[in-house]
């Protein structure tokens, strides 16, 4: 409702109420929203950080284990592993609401959200299991 | 079971008040009876100069919305029985300025609703001798679950983004643009897409998603705006790559 709308002398004081500066607190659907936007900055992170990856085996054997052992200082392990956390619950919450902003049509007929939802999943593992393949394989 | 139930509802007389109160009634609990028939308990035997809208007590006029316990609710499909023991907390629908007691002002969404143009909209009428617009069942499934929209405004009163941002033109009025856009018959989605792709249409929408969950007739608002945000974004492409496409 905007503040300038006119009073007419039939409604003189409308009551306007406050929207709380923590409403996202006042139900758990509103903090997993908010969780599932903060994560987006997670997700840049991990973007970042496959880059500077990228970067360092660009430059060589030397800049490699010094990135190396970089990643590997507590401070950056934690950042990481809650990156980690919050990447996964972005992708599931993602996944989850996929349905909703997808139609898809098979010989004329609408394919029911919950397909939609676990062929992303399905596929979301199958990546998943080839890149752990291709890190850890022989 | 008890027998009986507190109701603990809001308040709010202009003449004499600047900010909500609420006060205590005890009504039966026949498990049959929902919130809204306590209300009019209340108003019929206790306290007549409670102020709320109400109308058919059957779900179709989305008259009786209110706040339930927090949760935006049709009053008439709300059982009491389901808060037993109490108390049960009604007040007025979140998001919009209040009137008097359980009323909210909603002229603003009805203002709204008219810019989206939720109408049939034909760049030339057919004559009546070459008679009606058909459609197959299957056309019709593709808008059908949002015609099922009865402007109750409790997606309104759930949407943060609308409690924060008034400008948003929210979740029923933009499933109601979807709902002509996808009917086979209508010409206008262009028209509609021109108010729909500003900043307080569909990309004001973060997609929190309680519109659908509070809606009473699964008409799942927020699914119809993102479908509307894939659907723009395909025809603002279209436009850049070929605009002698577009008209």
């Amino acid at each position: 409702m905007r503040a300038s709308a006119g009073y007419t002398e039939y409604h003189p004081r409308w009551l306007r109420r406050r929207k709380s500066t923590y409403w996202w607190l006042e139900r758990v659907s509103y903090l997993a929203f908010i969780l599932r936007e903060l994560s987006s900055i997670f997700v840049v992170w991990t973007v970042a950080f496959l880059l500077l990856l990228v970067h360092a085996v660009s430059q060589g054997d030397n800049a490699y284990r010094h990135f190396l052992s970089w990643s590997g200082s507590p401070l950056v392990l934690l950042l990481n592993l809650t990156s980690l956390l919050f990447v996964v619950f972005h992708a599931a919450t993602w996944f989850r609401l996929a349905p909703q902003a997808m139609v898809v049509h098979v010989r004329g007929r609408r394919l029911p959200g919950a397909w939609i939802a676990v062929s992303n999943y399905l596929l979301w593992a199958l990546a998943t299991a080839l890149v752990s393949w291709l890190l850890l394989g022989d | 079971m008890p027998d009986r139930i507190t109701l603990e509802v809001a308040r709010y007389r202009p003449e004499n008040e600047s900010a909500i109160s609420f006060q205590q009634y005890e009504v039966p609990c026949h498990k049959e009876w929902v919130v809204l028939d306590g209300l009019n308990y209340v108003k019929d035997q206790l306290d007549g100069t409670l102020t709320y809208r109400w109308s058919c007590r059957m779900g179709v006029c989305g008259s009786c919305g209110m706040n339930v316990n927090g949760e935006p609710k049709l009053t008439c499909a709300t059982f009491l029985a389901d808060y037993s023991p109490g108390p049960v907390r009604v007040e007025p629908m979140t998001n919009f300025p209040v009137i008097r007691d359980l009323v909210v002002e909603i002229g603003d969404f009805m203002r709204k609703l008219t810019e989206v143009k939720p109408w049939i909209v034909r760049k030339e009428e057919k004559p009546l001798s070459e008679g009606e617009y058909r459609q197959t069942p299957q056309e019709l499934d593709e808008y059908k679950q949002f015609s099922m929209c009865i402007n109750c405004l409790l997606c309104y009163a759930a949407c943060p983004v609308y409690g924060l941002e008034p400008d948003f033109i929210g979740p029923a009025a933009i499933a109601l643009a979807q709902r002509y856009n996808l009917d086979g018959r209508d010409e206008g989605a262009s028209e509609r897409l021109e108010i729909l792709s500003q900043h307080e249409g569909i990309w004001g929408c973060t997609f929190v998603g309680e519109c659908t969950k509070v809606c009473p007739k699964d008409v799942d608002p927020a699914g119809a705006i993102q479908r509307y945000k894939l659907s723009a974004s395909l025809a603002s492409l279209k436009r850049l790559l070929m605009p002698w496409s577009v008209p």
